[in-house]
């Protein structure tokens, strides 16, 4: 039954040893000693100033009590104030960015545009996408002013790169045969795209939106720090004063939201998948 | 040397798989339990080495009671019972030599066997199980590199590297070509002869297990319909298991497979 | 489909008459919002500012060109100090997020009742709340410094771990388990034999995904005093050095076009 000769008894009695993932000896050790190189290197650098450090626990228990009695009402118009802007600007941006996001990902797509419109839409989402959020605010506040119009906008031209990657991506992969078909009804351009194109993305669109609501949400909780409008200077202002129970209400709201948003985007991507 | 009394298992849902199911099987007996899918075949072999819990009634191996042992106590009982997979279910990411030992993991602790450090009686014995099967050379290749026929060979030297006293095996064949069924089945039965185990042998080929076994039982609706030679399946028989087919030429076909391979050999 | 018989004659329509009613209404709300919405940015925004904002921006624009290349020699240890944040975070991270996800997965947690919704919502509360925020507060709890920003990152890559690694245990192939379960193997012992190399793969993908966002977030960390290249920009806003200020862009946006490569080289190689 032996598919080829083995010469057994030279094998037994001889140790065994799980082969190494990496074959080569020299890498595997450059890799291992390289990597504990690094870790001692990062360590050594890191100045932790342990009493400070010591100092703070007192502090973060205190933290971790006040969740267990969060202040929602002393600051409560601050806070109701915050949360009011950071959801208009999520709403806001969700519809203006995912609005713009679909013309661009149909030009970020090459079964659908042609080179140029390619060439520039990608151009875009990768802009988009290098630069993060928080940065980008820092720069709209410094042109528009304070307010949640630096944010708004903050937060829609991150949309389009998210956005539009992921859904060109998809139509990039459709279904070839059944666009075809629409095409050879002698259908416009126009027709096609809303015939052949849109049925077969909608339901990916229409989960990726609303994954990014959730996003944008979490994103417009720190654009405050910044100045740029929303929840996140009411709690800026509340870790600056120690008011840790006034935080941790802000904390709570933030997690509450998010989890339903996130029960909300489970049930709907169930439904249109 | 195995003995079961009364075993019943009866699922959440209601759905009763085993309704006091009694067997007896002596030292170094190879018997194949048939019967149509849903019968509960693979309830019974599951519920003797516990990865099925049984509602109720007894499993004696040897002279020990199963069903009531504890945790520790079951996992010791369980290095006495090899068990062989329909799907072969190895440990695809892990080595061929990997998983044979993982066969011993009853009796080496976890931190030997986490860093790969068996005793060499365990590492011997399986290179010889290996050279047994004909896999030898392949010690040390990743088991999703294998073919189905070498992987169930993997399988089967992982279940006897346990020492057992009784195989458990699970559809052996059912992903297999009808050529490697054969050689499968038999390599089985021949370790089976060697080593004095017995075996019971989940099997729907009819025509195959009785090729193999000494004894067969036939299972309909989690109740013991059949007990007794392979040639004692009369077409009667086999439509009281598997309800009204005709039987005639599934049992003609199988002989004239025989003679077959009786003139090629 | 519905059909509708008008004067004698069949006509297709989209929607049912209701249906279709239904469907405007639904717009009618959409919109409503929408403009509700802009209306409260429009009223908090200083419109006097916008109309003079090509002007700034160009402004801005000259003072920036170009960069101040040679400030980047002063750039070292702040590049150093936002690699060790996101690599420390990361490595942190991981071994505190797998002990929550092999609790948080419906098949190997020990209670379902009781164990399982505290790992979740361990994993809900670190993932809603960004690295930053996470950062505010340390640095509240501890004091502003590189060692705030790798527990920050640590902490907020905790939930986005072990939730991609509990849903990729629950995905394992249980027979695997069951044979190594049925060898007599314990508890330990199955797991590092029936579940771990299963899930290899995909805890190595996770490790280098989460750490090419890392190196991404802990650029930024900075700007409220946790270290790294961060702390630099915003000292440089501060005395709006601009020149300064476009340089550091220009090294953070090199730095996760790297990362970015770096990742998707070693996920190429893994998987």
């Amino acid at each position: 039954m032996s598919d080829i000769a083995f010469d057994i008894s030279s094998r037994v009695g001889k140790p065994w040893k799980k082969p190494p993932f990496v074959k080569r000896a020299w890498l595997r050790w450059t890799l291992i000693l390289g990597f504990i190189a690094y870790l001692i290197a990062a360590y050594m650098t890191i100045e932790v100033n342990w009493s400070r450090v010591y100092e703070g626990l007192e502090r973060g228990k205190q933290f971790i009590l006040a969740f267990t009695a969060p202040d929602f009402t002393s600051r409560s118009g601050d806070i109701y104030e915050g949360m009011v802007e950071s959801i208009v600007m999520t709403v806001a941006a969700s519809v203006v960015g995912i609005a713009i996001s679909i013309p661009i990902a149909l030009g970020a797509a090459r079964n659908v545009a042609p080179l140029p419109v390619y060439l520039i839409c990608r151009g875009i989402i990768a802009v988009s996408r290098a630069l993060q959020e928080i940065i980008v605010a820092i720069l709209l506040v410094a042109i528009f002013g304070f307010g949640p119009l630096a944010g708004f906008l903050t937060l829609s031209f991150a949309t389009i790169g998210f956005l539009s990657k992921l859904l060109a991506e998809d139509i990039e992969s459709m279904d070839k045969v059944q666009a075809e078909a629409i095409k050879a009804s002698g259908a416009r351009w126009t027709q096609w795209i809303n015939y052949g194109v849109q049925p077969q993305v909608m339901p990916r669109l229409i989960g990726l939106s609303i994954y990014r609501i959730d996003i944008n949400f979490r994103e417009s909780a720190i654009l405050g720090l910044v100045g740029a409008g929303g929840i996140g200077a009411t709690l800026n202002t509340a870790f600056d004063r120690y008011e840790y129970d006034t935080a941790a209400a802000i904390l709570l709201i933030i997690i509450v939201i998010v989890m339903a948003l996130e029960y909300v985007s489970g049930i709907v991507r169930a439904r249109v998948q | 040397m195995l003995r079961l009394e009364k075993l019943v298992k009866t699922y959440k849902t209601g759905d009763q798989a085993l309704k006091a199911v009694e067997i007896d099987v002596p030292e170094g007996q190879v018997l194949a339990l048939i019967g149509p899918s849903g019968a509960g075949k693979s309830t019974l072999i599951r519920c003797i080495n516990r990865l099925v819990e049984p509602t109720s009634g007894k499993v004696y191996l040897g002279d020990t009671e199963l069903t009531g042992l504890s945790s520790g106590a079951l996992r010791r009982e369980r290095r006495r019972m090899g068990m062989i997979f329909q799907e072969y279910a190895l440990v695809e990411r892990l080595s061929v030599m990997e998983n044979v030992l993982s066969g011993r993991l009853g009796y080496v602790g976890f931190w030997r066997s986490f860093l790969r450090r068996y005793p060499q009686a365990d590492v011997d014995e399986a290179f010889r199980l290996l050279d047994r099967v004909g896999l030898a050379h392949m010690a040390d290749k990743r088991a999703d590199e294998l073919s189905g026929g070498q992987r169930q060979r993997v399988g089967i030297c992982r279940a006897l590297i346990q020492n057992p006293a009784l195989l458990l095996v699970d559809e052996p064949t059912a992903s297999l070509d009808p050529k490697t069924s054969r050689q499968i089945m038999r390599l089985i039965c021949e370790l089976c002869k060697e080593r004095g185990l017995a075996a019971i042998i989940n099997i729907h080929d009819v025509a195959l297990a009785q090729m193999f076994v000494q004894r067969v039982i036939g299972l309909r609706f989690g109740a013991v319909v059949y007990d007794g030679p392979p040639d004692g399946l009369s077409p009667d028989k086999l439509t009281e298991i598997y309800g009204e087919e005709d039987w005639e030429a599934t049992i003609e076909a199988v002989e004239d497979e025989d003679d077959a391979e009786v003139a090629a050999q | 489909m519905p059909v509708q018989e008008r004067g004698g004659q069949k006509v297709w329509q989209r929607r049912s008459g209701r249906e279709s009613l239904w469907h405007w209404v639904m717009w009618l709300i959409g919109v409503a919002i929408f403009a509700y919405c802009w209306q409260q940015i429009s009223e908090a925004t200083t419109w006097f500012f916008v109309y003079d904002a090509p002007r700034i921006a160009n402004d801005i624009w000259t003072r920036a060109t170009p960069p101040r290349w040679e400030y980047i020699t002063q750039l070292g240890k702040p590049i150093w100090d936002t690699l060790n944040i996101a690599t420390l975070g990361t490595i942190i991270a991981l071994i505190l997020a797998v002990p929550v996800a092999f609790l948080a997965a419906r098949n190997t947690t020990p209670s379902a009742l009781i164990i399982r919704p505290i790992a979740l919502l361990i994993i809900v509360s670190t993932r809603s709340i960004n690295s930053l925020i996470w950062a505010l507060l340390l640095i509240a709890i501890i004091g502003p410094g590189v060692f705030a920003g790798v527990i920050a990152i640590a902490i907020r890559s905790i939930g986005f771990c072990a939730k991609l690694l509990y849903e990729a245990i629950e995905e394992i192939d249980e027979t695997q388990v069951e044979a190594i379960t049925a060898t007599g193997a314990s508890r330990w012992q199955v797991m590092a034999y029936g579940i771990v190399p299963q899930i290899l793969p995909a805890f190595a993908g996770i490790a280098v995904f989460r750490w090419d966002i890392n190196i991404r977030e802990s650029t930024v960390l900075g700007l409220v005093g946790a270290g790294g290249i961060g702390l630099q920009l915003s000292s440089s806003l501060n005395v709006l050095a601009w020149p300064q200020v476009s340089l550091i862009l220009l090294v953070i946006l090199a730095a996760v076009v790297i990362s970015e490569w770096v990742s998707a080289k070693v996920r190429g190689a893994i998987i």
